[in-house]
């Protein structure tokens, strides 16, 4: 594979970002919604964006683990559809807080909690609309060095520490220094 | 019991020292289920991806053998064959493989135990099992290219599909003066 897409930094062309594409600090999740850690992880990252507001630019590349998690497919591609209707990260968040309900009728009330348009929605999963750029995602996470669920990035190396909020704030904010 | 250890050169940490790139690989042959074998030397054509790893049933999420399950089409693209390898007996790989779902062998490096990654200086006398320590191994059986992980870093895929890159590059140059 060529790489098209930056490895291990946030592209804010083509990936979901949250604050801004000038942020010091880069902080790329590759992640998988049916994965218990990034569950936990989530919770973190949202107290970190709290925490390091404007100085922080937070993406989310899908690395979905197909044959543990049977589900994160279909979540990665609602994400997706969301997103293709303005709403990526509400979507992210409602599936993160509720990992254990994730079958298609599952996916579809979401949508409608949404006020998305559910029908479009679930027919973009069915047909696997965003399959490819989700390969996508998982291959540049292969090639970035991701080696599971969930793998950072800050500024463009993976983080190895620990995940929670204290270790992960001290990595980041070194980062001003 | 093996007394490979005495011959061979060690190096500080106690483990033999692993086997390197241009190293005929030695050829083994091990249970992939409780009835079935696999010998290295019957995957001669193709390129062979050796993945020692020390044990079945470390966290999923983050687990070695449950990655390289999601890249096995990056692998076929190459043609390359994935084999795993640890200590466990092969009921133990069995049911591994099939709680994640598996679809590439598991070998036994069971009896006498470790004999293979002896063989390929990537056993871990401290631990009892082999280290984390990956071969890519060319269609002629030749060592192409190793690593061996630090202790408890699962090494992830990207040192391999830079590999195969490599042996796939270098094979096309060999073919196209002609």
């Amino acid at each position: 594979m060529r790489a098209r897409i930056p490895l291990t930094l946030p592209d804010p062309e083509r990936d979901h970002i949250q604050g801004s594409a000038d942020a010091p600090i880069k902080l790329l999740e590759y992640g998988d919604y049916e994965c218990p850690f990034c569950a936990d992880a989530h919770a973190t990252v949202k107290e970190i964006q709290q925490q390091l507001g404007d100085d922080l630019l937070f993406a989310f590349r899908n690395f979905p683990l197909a044959n543990i998690h049977p589900h994160a497919e279909h979540a990665a591609e609602a994400a997706e559809a969301a997103g293709d209707q303005g709403n990526f990260w509400a979507m992210h968040n409602l599936l993160f807080e509720n990992q254990t309900a994730f079958d298609d009728d599952d996916l579809a009330a979401y949508a409608s909690e949404l006020n998305l348009d559910a029908t479009r929605l679930m027919r973009e999963v069915a047909a696997g609309v965003y399959a490819a750029r989700i390969r996508e995602d998982f291959k540049s996470g292969v090639r970035a060095g991701v080696n599971g669920t969930p793998t950072f990035f800050i500024n463009g190396e993976r983080y190895d520490g620990e995940r929670d909020l204290r270790q992960m704030l001290r990595a980041l904010t070194a980062q001003l220094s | 019991m093996s007394t490979a250890k005495t011959n061979n050169q060690t190096v500080s940490n106690g483990h033999r020292a692993s086997l390197g790139p241009g190293v005929q690989a030695p050829d083994f042959t091990l249970r992939c289920t409780p009835d079935q074998s696999v010998s290295l030397s019957e995957l001669r054509g193709r390129p062979v991806i050796l993945a020692f790893y020390p044990a079945d049933w470390s966290p999923v999420c983050g687990d070695q053998m449950t990655l390289y399950n999601e890249i096995l089409d990056e692998f076929q693209e190459f043609e390359a064959e994935l084999i795993g390898i640890s200590v466990d007996g092969a009921w133990c790989h069995a049911a591994f493989a099939k709680q994640n779902k598996l679809h590439f062998p598991l070998l036994a490096d069971f009896e006498p135990k470790g004999a293979v990654a002896h063989a390929y200086g990537v056993y871990d006398q401290k631990n009892g099992t082999s280290e984390r320590a990956l071969f890519v191994i060319d269609p002629a059986g030749i060592i192409h290219w190793s690593y061996v992980s630090p202790v408890g870093v699962n090494p992830g895929a990207n040192g391999i599909l830079s590999a195969l890159e490599d042996l796939k590059a270098r094979s096309e140059t060999i073919a196209a003066p002609k």
